[in-house]
């Protein structure tokens, strides 16, 4: 059985709910990169949804298959990966769309804010040309109106109508990545997909990026997905978080709750791993994880984190287990056929009895799991198997 | 006791046909065992300091000392200074030789310098960069490493030679969140361990509050304002620190300043950065009588004293006297 096709041995009710006025929905998304090594299972089974005006935060590391995920949307993917499952917008499945159909889609129903926005501009041409490109290209506005609206979405992003004359390098960073939302505005689209947005910016560019943004969602009723491996951003600028691991969500719920009260170990560590300035409990005291994310064609058995894991429990290496309601305390959740929790988390220790093994195999009432390895190196001292396949 | 110092340095460029003030005036000192965190926006001009701290540039006046001796630029000066203040450069994966193995990135200094017991060297560097066993590691090419791994054998290339100071440039930006930790806290092991010092170069103040022990804040070409950690970012008293402060995620009320980092190029009369600052701005700098002294009188350079200081006409009209 390859990982891809392993099943958690639980799943939350939540996603069975419906909610009115979806924008978005994933049912069930699954990406696999056909290499000649094999098959790299880089999203296993993802289902989120996101109304209209709504901000959603995915966070995750390289590697953790967040970027594909956002490139699955509007089919952006290579031709070496094969898709399965539903992506549904305005609820129409985006992958059984005809080639017509997805060009009418791109840039006016839904676009993408790329990352590095210095690589994704084209740098012969005047940023004035490139915003104007898409509403040529889907017969919008004659190119007398581009020019007036190009000048209008530039001042909605904070530069003077005059910088459409410009070239990419004539232009900051931070202005650069302006125009990247310019051009993903362009059209009035109702969904936009934030990858990395401010990663490589300084702080009060950034700031100024996130401001703009969040005035975008609340003024229109744009529909927001932002990646990031920043919890503090996403927590800051988002409504709800979902946290991916090794192709998994493994913790999703209100923003606030999950970066304040991660239940998911992985989810605490990447809140902890941001510290904020002025608590004393992080000064002199860098929290960071053992071991490096894992291999996505070598992936550990049972929960794909344990191997990395501080509170793993023995079972942990051949269990997996699905989205669970979460709660705000320990304890407290609900049974899974109540009213769903919107904070699920997958992880043993949300269970209401987390050393409840369902296995007729009796296991020994061990207390805690194994200590994770003392010598500081930890995992990270042993060299990796293979060449590591995420990209930087 | 002071290792690294930088005396009134200033660096100079010619950017089309303009003279760019990168540095223009800092002092700033690494003492033994000590870990200093260099902030600042980009085009701040604090790589070009840390280049210079390096021997990498020469400045146009002032000097680098180290170990009080100011540093010679001839070949030979270079090449000793370069064993005791290391550069642990920013990104691994573009700084590490794709062809070479772990053992040649790491070896190269060594032979470099021709120090004896290269294999043992070698092997020391690497474990107490967390890389361990270290022979596991030595026929391995950078692609079959992930990322913190790169950077642990950077920084063991940084070790082999034994040096008394680290410079690190942003040596955790191009990292994953969760590996993160983990090199800052190999950062301060290796104080505890080894006693090394270090100027880490970034623009993350919780990088800045995770490992530093004092903190200079730079903006265009100066120091304006440097201190204990706890002091400087627990209260800042420079507006732009406060700024800085404020725009971090989490934070009550961000204080937004408006426009990019300036230019080196046009560097501001009176306090360089009156044109962004938001006290000046709300009339706070008028109410204390000092307006006209923020856009009109420039300020003195700090010294590089240990205890907190701050180069603000209003911070300054409106502390009591002690």
């Amino acid at each position: 059985m390859t990982p891809s096709e392993r099943q958690p041995e639980t799943r939350v009710t939540a996603e069975a709910g419906t909610r009115p006025g979806r924008l978005l929905d994933l049912r069930d998304v699954a990406v696999t990169y056909r290499s000649t090594a094999g098959d790299v299972p880089a999203v296993r089974g993802i289902s989120l949804d996101l109304a209209e005006g709504e901000a959603l935060g995915v966070a995750g590391e390289s590697g953790s298959g967040k970027s594909t995920l956002a490139m699955a949307v509007l089919r952006l993917l290579p031709r070496t990966a094969r898709v399965g499952g539903e992506i549904l917008l305005d609820g129409e499945d985006v992958l059984t769309m005809t080639w017509g159909r997805l060009r009418a889609v791109r840039w006016a129903s839904a676009s993408v804010v790329f990352q590095g926005a210095q690589h994704a501009l084209n740098p012969v041409r005047r940023v004035g040309a490139q915003i104007a490109e898409p509403l040529l290209v889907h017969g919008l506005a004659t190119p007398a109106e581009a020019r007036s609206r190009v000048a209008e979405l530039l001042e909605q992003v904070g530069l003077p109508g005059w910088r459409a004359r410009s070239y990419p390098h004539e232009l900051s960073g931070g202005q650069r990545q302006r125009v990247m939302i310019a051009m993903a505005l362009a059209c009035s689209p109702r969904l936009i997909i934030a990858d990395e947005p401010t990663t490589a910016l300084d702080v009060m560019i950034q700031a100024q990026v996130l401001t703009l943004i969040r005035s975008l969602i609340a003024d229109r009723g744009i529909g927001l997905i932002m990646i990031s491996h920043d919890l503090s951003v996403l927590a800051a600028t988002c409504d709800r978080l979902a946290v991916m691991y090794a192709g998994r969500v493994v913790e999703t719920g209100p923003s606030r709750e999950v970066f304040a009260g991660a239940r998911h170990p992985y989810g605490r560590a990447l809140a902890e791993a941001f510290p904020t300035v002025g608590d004393f409990a992080s000064r002199l005291a860098p929290r960071g994880l053992g071991g490096d994310p894992p291999d996505p064609m070598r992936l550990p058995g049972g929960c794909s984190f344990h191997p990395r894991c501080p509170v793993a429990l023995p079972s942990c290496s051949w269990r997996e287990v699905g989205l669970w309601p979460a709660g705000r305390t320990p304890g407290d959740a609900p049974p899974p056929d109540t009213v769903p929790s919107p904070h699920t988390a997958a992880c043993v220790h949300v269970l209401p009895d987390p050393e409840a093994v369902p296995d007729p195999v009796t296991r020994p009432g061990t207390g805690a799991g194994p200590e994770a390895d003392p010598e500081a190196g930890g995992a990270d001292a042993a060299p990796a198997a293979r060449p590591a396949k995420e990209s930087a | 006791m002071t290792l690294l110092e930088a005396r009134d340095l200033h660096v100079e460029f010619t950017s089309r046909g303009r003279r760019a003030r990168a540095v223009d005036g800092v002092n700033l000192t690494v003492g033994e065992g000590e870990i200093v965190a260099l902030v600042g926006e980009s085009g701040c001009g604090k790589t070009t300091l840390a280049r210079t701290l390096l021997g990498l540039e020469r400045p146009a006046s002032g000097t680098v000392r180290y170990g009080g001796t100011p540093l010679a630029y001839s070949t030979r000066a270079l090449k000793a200074y370069r064993r005791e203040v290391q550069l642990v450069p920013q990104d691994p994966t573009g700084s590490l030789n794709p062809r070479h193995t772990v053992y040649e990135a790491v070896a190269e200094g060594p032979r470099i310098h021709g120090l004896r017991d290269e294999r043992q060297r070698v092997a020391s560097a690497l474990s107490r960069a967390g890389l361990r066993p270290p022979e596991r590691f030595f026929p391995l090419y950078p692609h079959e490493l992930s990322g913190g791994q790169r950077q642990r054998v950077v920084i063991a290339g940084a070790l082999a030679l034994d040096p008394g100071v680290l410079v690190a440039d942003e040596p955790v930006a191009s990292l994953d969140a969760s590996v993160r930790g983990e090199i800052l806290a190999l950062l301060l092991r290796l104080r505890a361990e080894l006693g090394l010092s270090a100027l880490v170069v970034t623009h993350d103040l919780g990088l800045a509050w995770n490992i530093a022990d004092r903190v200079a804040v730079m903006y265009l070409g100066r120091i304006v304002e440097s201190g204990p950690v706890e002091q400087v970012l627990g209260s800042p008293s420079h507006p732009y620190t406060q700024a800085l402060l404020s725009v971090l995620p989490d934070s009550p009320a961000p204080v937004v300043l408006r426009g990019e980092p300036p230019d080196p190029t046009r560097v501001p009369g009176g306090c360089r950065f009156h044109p962004r600052c938001q006290v000046l701005a709300a009339g706070k700098a008028a109410e204390a009588g000092v307006d006209g002294r923020c856009r009109s009188q420039p300020l003195g350079i700090l010294p590089a004293a240990s205890g907190p200081q701050v180069a603000c006409h209003f911070a300054e009209g409106s502390r009591t006297p002690a």
